[in-house]
């Protein structure tokens, strides 16, 4: 904790250092100074409003793209017929660019919420599905073949067999899935969106308001971080006691 | 009674067994030995049904067992969870029934890891026995223990062969291992591999 704290403090200094050189508000304002908007836009509701927009996309393509994606990943991962035929597509998709699938989707389904959560899913599906794949293939055999000479039943084999020894490639992926989304998530909401941090961060850099495209950025960066250290963390923790124990 | 008919098994182009032939009957116990490497264990795998890509049959019972070389635990489940998990038709009481006749009865909250080898493999052998099974199959349970631990496994084999009388095959290259627990002993040899005709009765 100790360390995690300095770190951060670190960078609140270094962020002061920066702003003292280049001494002009307009670019950098000194971290104080984003107290009062930061307080404005509370008051106000705005900034709750807007940050609760984004954690919901967030959660509906962060909840998509992972099922999606470990349900495709352990299906390409445990039969490699299924793998020869999809491997391609995965390639395809792995390597179209994020604002080209947000465009077409938006062209295809229409300005809406379902295109939003759409967008952002197909972007985070393929690297679900790679990280995953890499896990099911690493699946003890001997522990397959002892599931199945002992007849355990199918979903007794993916809950207490498979999904444990995936459990580090899930957390993997989760991890630098929600970082991706959030990031995709604002995109979607600058280009086609009327709420949500994305918008607000369209609306002040149009303004060109530094302060409070700061505001609104480092709000949800705080809301993240809550999030790895009070659910994934302590998750991943519960999930690999059985090897520090 | 299991029988086993194997009339071909090659991995690509090279067959590695051919023509074997054998029944077990119920409460028997079959040796297969041989040098490493002449696909003892292949044939194992074919006769737990593992490995289906072979010419022949192989007529088994529903309730099987396995205990393989390696313990081949469930790491992330508690000891007492190895077995409960694998028999979901057994009572609490019966899994633990199961963990003492090892003697791992006071072990059953630990994780797998936290026991040593010896232990490990004590565990994979009463989760063998704790399903009552009809037919027991054996690749190479004893190989790599220090002699001590390895007697004890098969004085504890033994016994639970004895109290619950399944059709028992197991694979080593150790003939007195053989000698102690089998009925029946068989031996591969030659490219590919096939079975000698001598048989001997304990």
């Amino acid at each position: 904790m100790s360390v995690r704290a300095f770190s951060l403090l670190g960078l609140l200094g270094f962020w002061f250092l920066v702003a003292w050189i280049a001494a002009d508000p307009m670019v950098l304002p000194m971290p104080q100074e984003l107290f009062s908007p930061l307080w404005a836009e509370l008051r106000s509701g705005e900034l709750l409003f807007h940050l609760g927009r984004t954690l919901i996309r967030v959660i509906w393509a962060f909840t998509l793209s992972m099922s999606l994606g470990l349900a495709l990943g352990l299906v390409m991962g445990l039969l490699p017929r299924v793998d020869r035929w999809l491997d391609p597509w995965l390639v395809v998709f792995l390597n179209l660019p994020a604002l080209v699938l947000i465009v077409l989707c938006y062209l295809w389904i229409g300005l809406n919420e379902t295109a939003a959560i759409i967008a952002v899913t197909l972007n985070k599906i393929p690297n679900v599905t790679t990280i995953i794949r890499e896990g099911a293939r690493s699946i003890d055999p001997n522990l397959k073949a002892m599931a199945q000479v002992f007849r355990m039943r199918k979903q007794s084999v993916l809950q207490h067999v498979i999904l444990p020894q995936l459990a580090p490639f899930i957390a993997g992926a989760a991890r630098s899935g929600i970082a991706v989304i959030w990031k995709i998530v604002l995109v979607v909401e600058f280009l086609g969106r009327s709420n949500g941090i994305g918008f607000q961060i369209h609306l002040y850099f149009q303004l060109f308001d530094v302060r409070l495209v700061l505001v609104y950025a480092m709000s949800f960066i705080t809301v993240m971080l809550l999030v790895e250290w009070l659910i994934l963390q302590p998750w991943e923790k519960r999930v690999r006691r059985w090897r520090t124990a | 009674m299991i029988s086993v008919d194997v009339r071909s098994k090659s991995y690509g182009d090279v067959p590695v067994l051919q023509d074997i032939q054998f029944d077990v009957e119920q409460g028997q116990t079959v040796a297969i030995l041989g040098p490493s490497g002449i696909g003892k264990s292949t044939l194992l795998r074919l006769i737990a049904g593992i490995d289906p890509k072979f010419e022949g049959t192989v007529s088994r019972p529903k309730n099987m067992a396995i205990v393989f070389q390696e313990p081949t635990l469930l790491l992330w489940r508690s000891v007492f969870e190895n077995i409960q998990l694998i028999h979901p038709e057994l009572s609490e009481s019966a899994v633990r029934e199961a963990l003492s006749e090892v003697g791992l009865a006071d072990k059953a909250d630990l994780f797998p890891g936290q026991l040593s080898l010896g232990q490990q493999r004590r565990l994979s052998l009463a989760r063998g026995f704790a399903g009552n099974p009809d037919l027991l199959i054996m690749d190479e349970p004893f190989v790599s223990l220090d002699e001590k631990t390895a007697d004890e496994m098969l004085t504890l084999t033994e016994r639970l062969i004895s109290k619950t009388q399944p059709a028992t095959i197991f694979v080593t290259h150790d003939t007195t291992e053989a000698a102690r627990l089998a009925t029946q002993t068989l031996t591969l040899h030659g490219q590919p591999a096939t079975l000698k005709t001598k048989e001997t009765l304990k």
